[in-house]
């Protein structure tokens, strides 16, 4: 991901999403959206529309995959990474 | 064109995570294994669960308060019969997975061999509330430490959406096609206000996974049950109400409007009881394990090591039999001999009977290992020695055995010849020689006598001189004929054999 993207932003994993749309239910200010594409599993998945999170954490806790959802607040720092 | 945030929403949301550090991202909590290596097939990276399970969400919820309370190295989840029985790919802890309903069981022992474990009780409804009703209750009774979590989804989902014991009334499920029916089918059982009639639980809740609000409700119990456990609290309950969109055939935000809709009448949402501040920490009484006491009871005050010498020429070190035949034929007693002969001799010895339809003229088995080491698992699978004293015996066993056992076979009653080539054969007419001494039922003995000799582990007269304890109160006559079945068995393999 670009060093420039604004935090907080959601990043969300298109091959495991499983297309059950709760996060775009859950979002408060609606910049989730489900994709036109399908992934491999034949699901649409979900998509971020690249600004407008306000880093709830919404999508986070309500989406049932445990890897498809990541959520970076805006005290993140990429460094953390190793 | 979005809407505007809620005023919340607009300060900057924290959240809290290990030590109450403030969290920067939120990501797949460490409380998950990274790569799911237990779940078979090639979809390593994701769960099993359909979309928008409710489970995933509870999984995450409970993974991330592991994360954050540092406890994923010390918990031990005890997963179901039921969707989410193979919990066990996914959670970074300790885990068994259970008979359906014997999770409260299972947790039980858990909890108490290991005290300062956090255990964790993780159910269905059809687990919980039906074929394991009691066991929730009892341990809720006794007040265990451990956390439970009930995913109540009013269907049995695994199994393709049968009426379950929460199946609200009037709701259609496979088994109940024109909607659950309370004249024919009962109430749907409200289990928190069960649990909250017994007095030792601290902590009883249910949450809902409904939407926002109620999913952040769920996280709050959730950490709450699982600090409970790590603190030694005792018994925490929290009810989940939850979706399941294949059950239910409803999409998943069809599903959380039939939560609210549905569910939420008939199982009210809130905490049922929170004793957990006040709460005394658990502490039991720690077993006293007086060995002298114990043989007292068991009747071996005067018990005295055995002083038996072990052959250490012995042709087998390592015995792995399965002695196998009709119901009646003294199967299990000539397992349970060699095994107590082996334990006499200071072996470590396991037998392991297989019953069944045996018991009315089938073929019953038992499996016994007789060896220096530790015995880990106590079946059978791959014999180095067999026993078979009929017919469909040997040809099922035979084919199991490893090369260079020793395959011993009845031959008074089968006709058929072994097709092994690569084993010891020893045709023994065991039942014959039985016969011969005046009474069939001591072809168990022929067959013991003749293990000894095929063996060399044990000697023929040692094994007679423990027949008076191994058949106590059997009169004189049977014990000599016993005996004697002994001897011709072992002598029978050395004269017709060179072993
Ligand atoms: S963190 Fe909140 S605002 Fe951002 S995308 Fe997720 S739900 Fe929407
Ligand atoms: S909640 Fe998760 S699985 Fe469902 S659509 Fe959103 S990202 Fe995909
Ligand atoms: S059947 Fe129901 S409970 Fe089971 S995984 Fe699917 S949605 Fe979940």
């Amino acid at each position: 991901m670009s060093e420039s993207r604004k935090y907080p932003f959601p990043e969300i994993d298109s091959d495991i999403c499983k297309g059950c749309k709760l996060c775009i239910e859950a979002c408060p200010t609606n910049v989730l959206v489900i994709s036109e594409k399908l992934n491999s599993k034949g699901f649409h998945y979900a998509e971020y529309i690249g600004e407008g999170c306000v880093g709830c954490g919404n999508c986070f806790y309500t989406c049932p995959e445990p890897s498809a959802v990541t959520v970076y607040l805006k005290d993140y720092v990429p460094e953390e990474v190793s | 064109m979005f809407l505007l945030p809620r005023r919340s929403l607009r300060r900057s949301p924290s959240f809290t995570g290990c030590n109450m550090e403030k969290k920067t991202v939120l990501r797949k909590p460490k409380g998950f294994i990274d790569v799911y290596k237990h779940k078979p097939g090639a979809e390593k990276d994701r769960t099993h669960y359909c979309p928008g399970c409710g489970h995933g969400i509870l999984h995450k919820l409970i993974a991330e308060a592991l994360e954050d309370f540092d406890l994923v190295e010390k918990t031990i989840i005890i997963s179901p019969v039921g969707c989410s029985v193979f919990a066990y790919y996914y959670f970074h802890t300790g885990n068994l997975q259970v008979a359906h309903g014997r999770a409260p069981a299972v947790a039980s022992a858990v909890s108490r061999a290991n005290p300062d474990s956090v255990v964790i009780s993780y159910q269905g409804d059809g687990d919980l509330a039906a074929i394991g009703g009691n066991n929730i209750n009892q341990a809720a009774n006794r007040g265990e430490n451990m956390a439970v979590f009930f995913v109540n989804n009013a269907i049995y989902g695994m199994t393709g959406g049968q009426m379950a014991p929460t199946t609200l009334e009037g709701q259609k499920t496979t088994t109940t096609p024109y909607g659950r029916n309370v004249k024919t089918d009962g109430y749907p059982i409200q289990v928190c206000e069960l649990i909250n009639t017994f007095t030792a639980p601290v902590y009883v809740t249910r949450t809902s996974l409904q939407d926002m609000a109620n999913i952040r409700k769920t996280r709050t119990a959730v950490r709450k049950a699982i600090m409970n456990a790590k603190e030694k609290k005792g018994f925490s309950f929290v009810e989940v109400l939850s979706m399941c969109p294949s059950g239910w055939k409803k999409d998943s935000l069809q599903s959380q409007q039939w939560i609210k809709e549905n569910m939420v009448p008939r199982f009210p949402l809130g905490v049922f009881r929170d004793v957990s501040e006040e709460a005394e920490t658990v502490e039991r009484p720690v077993p006293v394990m007086d060995t002298e006491e114990v043989k007292k009871i068991f009747g071996y005050s005067d018990f005295k090591a055995s002083t038996i010498q072990k052959n250490t020429e012995a042709n087998f070190k390592k015995i792995s039999l399965r002695v196998s035949g009709f119901g009646g034929q003294g199967i299990m007693s000539t397992g349970i001999v060699l095994a107590n002969v082996g334990m006499e001799y200071g072996y470590n010895v396991s037998w392991l009977p297989s019953y069944g339809p045996e018991m009315r003229g089938g073929t019953a088995n038992c499996s016994v290992k007789i060896q220096e080491d530790t015995i880990g698992a106590s079946e059978v699978t791959e014999p180095n020695m067999i026993i078979a004293m009929n017919q469909p015996s040997l040809e099922k066993f035979e084919k199991i055995m490893v090369p260079g056992g020793a395959l011993m076979y009845n031959s008074t009653l089968i006709d058929i010849e072994p097709t092994r080539n690569d084993v010891d054969i020893y045709k023994i007419p065991i039942t014959g020689i039985a016969d011969e001494l005046g009474d069939t039922r001591v072809q168990s003995m022929v067959g013991v006598g003749a293990f000894a000799a095929i063996t060399g582990l044990f000697d023929p007269e040692e094994i007679v001189s423990l027949i008076p304890s191994l058949f106590a109160g059997k009169p004189d006559k049977v014990l000599n004929m016993n005996e004697e079945a002994v001897r011709k068995g072992y002598d029978y393999v050395t004269e017709n054999y060179s072993v």
